[in-house]
């Protein structure tokens, strides 16, 4: 592995951050305070407790995975097409680097502040509510993993685009309604005994339910299902970038 | 003296059906500035954007250093320094930052002070804490250059390095080659303009509709372009050249009523007085002399007008 390149690819995408510090993170711990003020203390105010623990600190896990996987998707994404759409994508394809450590230097850097953004809300939930985590280093693991997949996946996402508004679309379309009905703001036991099922097909579930484990010991479904669903998405996003990779495909005429 | 880059058969198509380049074959020595000169969409951004891995070619190999660059990909690569035909560079970066990040994509550790002396060849210097959308377009172009140097590269591709570029850039970038070709450093570059071939260039090739059509050395091809016509109209047209003055290279043009002169401008005598003095001599009167030399620009047109007859 050709070190130097990635550092400099991680660098340069961590400077992007910094540079837009105030925006990568005064915007979404807004919507976090949002989330909590809406859900925590209006609706919550109503639901008291699910499973034992009240609704404010139930939600946590799920905000926290709402925001991870947008941000890792947007910053993915986006990392890659902007030097595909203004041009200095050239560099990248004449530099002496292999395609896997381009995506490492990206997919590192795009996880690393998705990973910094759910840090920041962890920290803002807790002047809300009583936060307790069970098992911290599971939090961790889950955190990680969900942010390196789900980079990976807008990685591909900005290969894929042409254009300005596909880059818009899967986040808006796919990863906002999945977290939303992957059980970010209720249990699934909540749900009528089909939509619960129906529930069962959407991967984001189960990363939040192994996630909400990692804090409450409480789970929709069994936390060996949560992490084998990380271990399918990640080797198919992985499995997708090789192929990527072997074709050139929108990369290399 | 062995080729640093070598060019063996290399095709390119599109599953379009479009030809980008068909058969190229070429040598180019360490060292050299070689010009490819064409016009537009012949192939010659499609050549050097295939031996830098931008992309595939359908058929035939590249080798840079001896290396080949699709097995040998990084050991190619990093011999290379490109500097593309448009202006792409991200635009919120500083000048500094820019020129570090390409370094270190090349794999080169940190080395600021060879950057320095980099951009200050450049005329950057005062500007490498400027953001790159600061700069004037004049500017960002030497930006380009700085990073495509940033990892001192043995074999530099400019693309158009002088479109649009104003007459003092233009001559700074001139300077600029001869300097790193001191260095030992081998160039090829595109460009549009016969002038910046002629005061640049070792050798010249040229391609058109993806094919080479000629690569040949400058000082060879001047040679040929140094001679000069000297066409005479005369009073009373001609059937054949005169005995007199017959086997000096002489012909008659426009059903006979112009006597074309065909001489070598560098030689040491022109023969032209001796000529006239002859003409007169023979009786034959001259209405009006016009003088033409070929140029760069001649042959090239007639080799892509051929072409496509």
């Amino acid at each position: 592995m050709n070190w130097i390149s990635i550092w400099a690819i991680y660098k340069f995408e961590m400077s992007r951050t910094f540079r837009t510090l105030a925006q990568s993170v005064v915007s979404p711990v807004i919507s976090t305070v949002l989330y909590f003020v809406v859900f925590g203390s209006a609706i919550g105010s109503r639901i008291e407790s699910v499973e034992g623990i009240g609704y404010g600190a139930f939600i946590v896990p799920g905000l926290i995975m709402l925001t991870l996987l947008q941000q890792a998707v947007s910053n993915a994404s986006f990392g890659i097409y902007f030097p595909k759409f203004i041009g200095t994508i050239y560099e990248l394809l004449t530099a002496p680097m292999s395609f896997l450590e381009i995506v490492t230097g990206y997919v590192g850097a795009a996880a690393t502040k998705a990973v910094m953004i759910a840090l920041i809300i962890l920290v803002t939930a807790s002047f809300f509510v009583e936060l307790q985590i069970a098992h911290p280093v599971w939090m961790v693991a889950f955190l990680l993993l969900t942010a390196v997949s789900f980079s990976l996946l807008g990685f591909i996402i900005g290969i894929w685009a042409r254009n300005f508004e596909q880059l818009q679309l899967v986040p808006l379309l796919m990863i906002t309604p999945l977290v939303f009905l992957g059980g970010a703001f209720y249990s699934s036991a909540m749900l009528p005994p089909f939509w619960a099922g129906v529930t069962r097909l959407n991967p984001v579930l189960y990363l939040i339910s192994g996630f909400r484990w990692s804090f409450y010991d409480i789970a929709d479904v069994p936390v060996g299902i949560s992490l084998l669903a990380v271990g399918v998405f990640l080797s198919a996003c992985l499995g997708i970038v090789w192929w990527i990779f072997r074709t050139g495909w929108r990369i290399r005429q | 003296m062995s080729p640093i880059v070598s060019v063996e058969n290399l095709s390119k198509s599109y599953a379009s059906g479009t030809v980008a380049l068909a058969d190229v074959s070429l040598d180019i020595d360490t060292g050299e500035i070689l010009a490819l000169l064409g016009p537009n969409g012949a192939g010659k951004t499609t050549l050097i954007s295939i031996i830098c891995g931008l992309v595939m070619p359908t058929s035939g190999r590249v080798t840079v250093g001896g290396h080949d660059n699709i097995t040998e990909y990084r050991a190619a690569r990093g011999l290379i320094g490109l500097v593309p035909q448009e202006i792409s560079i991200e635009v919120f970066e500083t000048v500094m930052n820019s020129v570090r990040f390409t370094r270190g994509l090349f794999g080169k550790r940190p080395d600021d002070a060879y950057l320095e002396q980099v951009l200050r060849s450049l005329s950057l210097w005062d500007k490498r804490d400027a953001r790159n959308m600061e700069l004037s377009g004049g500017m960002k172009r030497r930006v380009l250059i700085a990073k495509a140097l940033s990892h001192s590269p043995r074999v530099l591709f400019l693309d158009e390095p002088t479109a649009g570029v104003d007459v003092n850039l233009r001559r700074d970038m001139w300077q600029l080659m001869r300097r790193l070709r001191e260095d030992g450093v081998t160039i090829i570059l595109t460009t549009h303009y016969i002038e910046e071939a002629e005061e640049m260039a070792d050798r010249i090739g040229v391609i058109d509709k993806g094919r080479l059509m000629l690569v040949e050395g400058k000082d060879r091809l001047m040679k040929q372009l140094g001679r000069k016509q000297l066409r005479m109209e005369l009073q009373e047209p001609l059937t054949a050249v005169p005995e007199s003055v017959a086997g000096r290279g002489l012909s008659l043009a426009d059903q006979g009523r112009v006597l074309v002169y065909d001489y070598d401008t560098q030689a040491e005598r022109t023969g032209i007085t001796r000529l006239i003095a002859d003409l007169a001599q023979a009786g034959i009167s001259v209405r009006d002399l016009d003088s033409r030399q070929s140029s760069l620009e001649d042959v090239f047109l007639s080799l892509v007008e051929d072409a496509g007859s």
